[in-house]
């Protein structure tokens, strides 16, 4: 084979380097940018390494609201994909019924953020808010501006409220994806229910279940409008989650350096996480 | 084992059928004798696959009844009746293995394990899938699918009958034929009832020992091979079976037998008879390519006509010959000589069948006997 070398080929990906360069490298390389000095005005700028990298690995505010951060991801998926899964298998598969569950189920979904929060944070106050008030009058105490716990159950049920319908809809869409023959031969085989949806249903969510898991841990683990509205991530510092934190670090205090150093571990977290799951799933594929 | 005996059965999708176009099988009595291999013919949509379902339980018909070596099945559903079924495309459980695959209907059965084990390995021993049985059923070829799907059936000992719906339909064209051999060999060594369902005459003729021809919600012929190609019973069975299939002209009644255009066809008076005692006009008269007589010199009783194609197949030849106006398809060896231009045709008598109202008029028979 004779290869043509044509350097001017190198302008045709010329606007793709362009594109990214703004969108992206430029972006992060200025909080890489950041990350490695202390500013203390425009003219005042040293380098300092890694020591915001170190100070922040070990400060106990981070790992502490990392901690909660992780909590809550993990609580919010473990609520929400059996809840999804389950809703989806509920949902009658045509007619107009379907219609009818897809348009209430798809409802949360195009709710705002902060409306969400403004909404659980009446629904749920001991005074007036219906959830809250019904609580309380059953005798189980809760007030989520003085409890850790019934904030948090707050937050975590606002969140399955907000967010399970995407699971529902996701694993719906997969479930009508199974050919009718599937379920015929499962019941010529006398599977029973369980077996049906071990065998037949289940294997065949998990393509779209890796999605759901993928996106609902990186919106769950960059939370911040939710508890914002609700408490303001009290009480205390029981429902201040990684975003918030950073907030306040580089809005709230302008530790600039800091909260760079900051917000580039907690880039990299998320991307090791995700990396981790996908890598793990699609590995195990492959065993057999 | 099991008779499969299906009666007065009738089925609609629509809930209060008013005509019979709104029934995808239309009243039939059909019985399939137990330990048969056949074969159910017919084109896309002709009720193949609905009947399919109505014998194995997937659907209830809403009228007749199954019934099962005489007892009614019609409200036992289908995971009670004894039945496996191998669909179209190859339902699998792609999560487990092979071996979980072929277990799996008899671990819903509670069989202990240790049956469950040497029964699988015997059955993946007939189907050739010893090899795989650690392998997960996902990564298999279509073929091994197929098979997979075809030995869930086989595993459970109470399995009377086995239903296919096309099942071969996806997999390649050179292992069709060693999957169809593997299924008559299972045939014969489990003696299992089974009925295929195809659109393709080749694949049900060489499967099946008998098989049932199925147009518009009717089963028109019930027969071996033979029966089908030497005597259509339908003017459809005629057309459908076959390569190229009957030359079927619609004629009218002449004095001593038919005409179409200028050409007068003499029938046996006997025939005759029977086509002036009904009033329909729709007669038409069938021969095979196989059976037009081409002469290349005038002949008694053959009719001058023009030849318009010859497509050489390699191992024959079929000319398309014009014949006052309707176009005639004659099949010959292909070492015979090709006429040109002019040619000679008769149609033997034994060969030309004659069609009333689409069935056979069969003087030695009852005419519409056959359904």
């Amino acid at each position: 084979m004779n290869k043509v070398q044509n350097n001017k080929a190198w302008f045709l990906v010329l606007p793709v380097f362009a594109l990214v360069a703004f969108s992206a490298i430029i972006p992060i390389m200025t909080v890489v940018n950041y990350s490695v000095q202390d500013i203390f005005d425009q003219n005042n700028a040293y380098f300092v390494g890694a020591e915001w990298y170190r100070e922040m690995l070990s400060s106990p505010r981070l790992l502490d609201s990392l901690l909660r951060q992780f909590g809550f991801s993990f609580a919010v998926l473990a609520i929400q994909i059996p809840l999804g899964i389950g809703v989806a298998l509920m949902m009658p598969a045509k007619g107009r019924m379907a219609a009818v569950w897809l348009i209430i189920v798809a409802i949360p979904l195009l709710i705002p953020w902060n409306v969400v929060g403004t909404i659980w944070q009446v629904f749920s106050r001991e005074d007036i808010g219906l959830f809250g008030w019904s609580i309380n009058a059953i005798g189980i105490d809760y007030n989520y501006a003085s409890s850790p716990i019934a904030a948090w159950i707050t937050v975590v049920l606002m969140d399955v409220w907000h967010w399970t319908s995407l699971i529902a809809l996701l694993c719906y869409s997969g479930l009508r994806a199974i050919p009718e023959a599937f379920y015929q031969a499962a019941r010529i085989d006398r599977a029973s229910r369980w077996a049906v949806f071990r065998y037949v249903q289940l294997p065949r969510l998990r393509s779209v279940l890796i999605i759901g898991v993928l996106l609902r841990f990186m919106d769950s683990f960059m939370i911040y409008t939710e508890p914002f509205v609700l408490t303001g991530g009290g009480p205390g510092n029981s429902t201040t989650f990684l975003s918030q934190e950073l907030t306040k670090m580089a809005i709230g205090q302008f530790d600039l350096g800091p909260a760079a150093a900051f917000s580039l571990i907690y880039y990299l977290i998320v991307l090791l996480v995700c990396y981790l799951f996908f890598t793990i799933i699609t590995h195990q594929d492959k065993v057999k | 084992m099991a008779e499969i005996h299906l009666k007065s059965l009738a089925h609609s999708y629509s809930k209060n059928p008013t005509s019979a176009s709104q029934y995808a099988i239309r009243e039939m009595d059909h019985i399939w004798e137990d330990g048969g291999a056949y074969a159910l013919l017919g084109p896309s949509g002709c009720g193949k696959s609905t009947l399919l379902n109505i014998i194995s339980g997937l659907l209830s018909p809403s009228e007749g009844k199954v019934l099962f070596d005489g007892v009614e099945v019609n409200n036992i559903p289908p995971e009670d009746r004894n039945i496996a079924q191998v669909f179209q495309f190859p339902v699998i459980y792609d999560s487990m293995t092979v071996f979980d695959n072929l277990a799996f209907p008899l671990r819903n059965m509670k069989v202990p394990e240790v049956r469950v084990n040497t029964r699988v390995n015997e059955i993946a021993e007939v189907l050739e899938l010893e090899e795989l049985l650690s392998k997960r059923a996902k990564n298999l070829t279509a073929d091994e699918k197929q098979k997979v799907s075809m030995g869930r059936g086989l595993v459970r000992s109470d399995v009377s009958a086995i239903l296919f719906d096309e099942p071969l339909t996806v997999i390649d064209p050179h292992l069709k034929w060693k999957l169809r051999r593997k299924l008559k060999q299972i045939h014969e060594q489990f003696n299992i009832t089974m009925v295929y369902v195809t659109h393709d005459q080749l694949e049900a003729s060489t499967f099946a020992d008998k098989i049932a021809v199925m147009y518009g919600g009717q089963i028109v012929q019930f027969g071996t091979p033979r029966e089908l190609f030497e005597r259509p019973n339908h003017a459809f069975v005629g057309y459908f079976i076959g390569s190229p299939g009957m030359n079927l002209v619609e004629v009218e009644r002449a004095d001593g037998g038919v005409m179409f255009n200028s050409i007068k066809v003499p029938l046996d008076n006997s025939i005759n008879a029977i086509l002036n005692e009904s009033a329909s006009t729709n007669i038409k008269i069938g021969i095979r390519p196989e059976f037009v007589h081409v002469w290349e010199e005038p002949t008694d009783g053959a009719f001058e006509c023009r030849l318009k194609v010859v497509e050489d197949l390699g191992t024959y030849k079929i000319l398309s010959i014009d014949l006052d106006g309707v176009e005639f398809k004659a099949r010959i060896e292909e070492d015979a000589p090709v006429p040109t231009d002019k040619v000679y045709i008769s149609f033997p008598e034994q060969w030309l069948k004659v069609y009333l109202d689409e069935y056979l008029v069969d003087p030695t028979h009852d005419a519409l006997e056959g359904a």
